[in-house]
């Protein structure tokens, strides 16, 4: 037992450490690359202003600064909201993504400003972020709620319930933000399409803000839940005779997932395979319990999104690729190979 | 310890189970026999206070079952299921050590208790291996590890549900397993197990308690239950009923 301490410890700190590189990179790179002791400067310069500001200094103040923290939050809750609904669902194939929450979330947060924007015109704009997140929230939890309605069964939850009725949630959602697109103006399509493609290029902190809220209640709940995550995978009436109140342990998870993939879609739109692929990396070095599976997972779902996102801006430099096609063009394939391993130890 | 007062259930609007009357005491060991469909797994399910009883009452301890907080009942009755559906790479000793989960007695105390159900179960050695990677005999036996580190067998106030526990396993580990649960019973726990096999219930119970469609047709020592007009009666299977050569227990020839 001490070693594999040990060793979980070793792997925590590097984790974090690649987080550490991951925000740094964040900030250095893009279309000026800015040296490291630029990028002390103006966090510092951020935390005590002073008048002797580069142009550097701006560029880390009001783009790649918010643009990080939102990597960072996108990341990490994504995986944590993978990684409960794994748990919840009893299935290492279930993904926010693949299951329908983020296109029930993306079709929440759609009507709302479409419809949002048409019948509430009058409406300040700082309220916008709120009615989109509350949109997202509100459909992610809906197609949660469905999903879990659909697949429950005695052994679990099948893939094959679970990925159909992604697909019929994931048409749904495509068919009506098509058909808003016709009653939306120019500025709500660009953010119609926006979402479809998944990018964090609209960081403000004025979003930032309203993700970390979001975020901070998820990540405060979530991680409670890990012992409870751990006894469901034995089963639900397994968990109810190890003591865990299941019906009330299965509705904060629903809610809090919702809540969590909600913010992050409002925020960044469609960013598929995070909470697939960072929670399964995380087992295949820690093991399945949750107590490490969730921290681990917040660290490097973190990093790894940042990273996405810096590969993003460089490769096709000057232009940007969207965030959610690297991480699909990523992760599907690797979905691929675990659908594919799964199918041969007989257990789709 | 356990005690089930004219229960009755029903499971989608169809009854199953009628006037049911159990008194489960520490010490012994009692088995559940009949055909399928009796309602065998009905009334372990509304005795782990799982299924909400139609009329009539369970008491653990002297209490309505349904009255006891959920982890304070954990601590006290364990329920050791047919087969577990359990997907994840978990290790031997992580699971084990999910029957400790409703304790809160610290580190060196679980790490006792996990060590001691590890041992009585015969899985120390696949202690490090992958849940995942253990054939169904060793899944079972690592189950049957984690609901005795969930009670500690040894407190005497414990109470343990088995439901069809040797279902799927061989000769040798068959006995294992109901030689652990006659243990558990010797040390002052009270067992509750339903099982197909006459014979290994003549052979380790204290008490039988045979259903026939939903009600008691029989229940007392294995020698008073276990008679072959009985037995062609609820099964509809001629037996010749002998003494066993080893054991001062019935024996049931097919």
């Amino acid at each position: 037992m001490g070693s594999a301490r040990r060793l979980s410890a070793v792997i925590m700190t590097l984790l974090l450490l690649l987080l550490v590189a991951g925000v740094l990179l964040s900030l250095a790179l893009g279309a000026v690359a800015i040296p490291l002791g630029e990028i002390v400067q103006a966090l510092v310069g951020i935390l005590w202003p002073s008048d002797a500001e580069g142009g550097g200094s701006l560029i880390i103040e009001h783009i790649r600064l918010p643009r990080t923290l939102m990597g960072v939050l996108v990341g990490a809750t994504l995986a944590l909201t993978g990684a409960a609904m794994q748990g919840l669902f009893r299935n290492p194939l279930a993904d926010p993504g693949l299951i329908g929450v983020s296109s029930g979330a993306a079709l929440g947060a759609a009507l709302a400003i479409v419809l949002g924007g048409i019948w509430l015109a009058g409406l300040p704009s700082f309220l916008l972020p709120y009615i989109t997140v509350s949109g997202a929230f509100a459909g992610g939890l809906l197609a949660t709620w469905l999903v879990y309605r659909l697949g429950q069964s005695v052994q679990g939850t099948s893939v094959a319930s679970m990925l159909l009725a992604g697909i019929a949630i994931a048409a749904i959602s495509g068919a009506v933000i098509g058909l808003l697109g016709y009653v939306a103006d120019d500025a709500m399509l660009r953010i119609l399409t926006f979402w479809n493609l998944g990018s964090l290029t609209n960081a403000s902190y004025e979003r930032v803000g309203v993700l970390a809220a979001c975020c901070a209640l998820v990540w405060w709940r979530l991680p409670r839940q890990a012992k409870a995550l751990n006894a469901l995978l034995l089963g639900e009436s397994e968990a109810r005779h190890l003591g865990f109140e299941v019906e009330r342990v299965k509705r904060e998870l629903i809610l809090l997932t919702a809540l969590g993939v909600g913010a992050c879609v409002a925020a960044a739109g469609l960013i598929g395979f995070v909470g697939l692929v960072v929670p399964h990396l995380v087992r295949l070095m820690l093991g399945a319990d949750h107590r490490q599976v969730i921290p681990a997972s917040m660290l490097l779902g973190g990093a790894l999104l940042l990273l996405a996102d810096v590969a993003a801006r460089m490769l096709i430099a000057p232009a940007e690729l969207p965030l959610g096609i690297l991480t699909a063009a990523l992760g599907a394939p690797f979905f691929l190979v675990m659908l594919m391993r799964a199918q041969r130890h007989g257990g789709v | 310890m356990l005690e089930a007062k004219a229960l009755a259930c029903a499971r989608g609007g169809e009854t199953v189970l009628t006037g049911v009357d159990l008194t489960l005491a520490a010490g012994e060991m009692v088995a559940i026999l009949g055909t399928n469909g009796a309602g065998k797994s009905t009334l372990l399910a509304t005795l782990s206070g799982e299924l909400p009883p139609s009329a009539g009452e369970v008491l653990l301890a002297g209490r309505p079952i349904s009255a006891w907080p959920s982890q304070e009942r954990a601590r006290r009755l364990a329920v050791l299921p047919q087969s577990s559906s359990l997907a994840f790479g978990f290790s031997v000793e992580e699971v084990v050590a999910m029957g400790r989960l409703p304790h809160q007695e610290g580190l060196a105390r679980d790490r006792k208790v996990i060590a001691e159900a590890l041992h009585a179960s015969d899985v120390t050695h696949l202690a490090k291996r992958s849940y995942l990677r253990l054939s169904g005999g060793e899944k079972q036996r690592v189950h049957l590890a984690r609901v005795m580190a969930q009670i500690e067998s040894g407190s005497g106030r414990s109470c343990l549900l088995l439901d069809e526990p040797t279902a799927s396993l061989d000769l040798m580990h068959q006995q294992l397993i109901l030689q652990r649960a006659c243990d558990i019973a010797a040390a002052g726990g009270a067992v509750l197990v339903v099982l197909h096999d006459l014979n290994l219930a003549a052979r380790y119970a204290d008490r039988i308690m045979l259903l026939d469609q939903g009600r008691v047709s029989a229940c007392g020592s294995p020698w008073q239950v276990l008679e072959a007009d009985r037995i062609q009666q609820v099964f509809g299977v001629t037996v010749q009923v002998e003494r066993h050569p080893l054991h001062d227990a019935p024996l049931i020839i097919i």
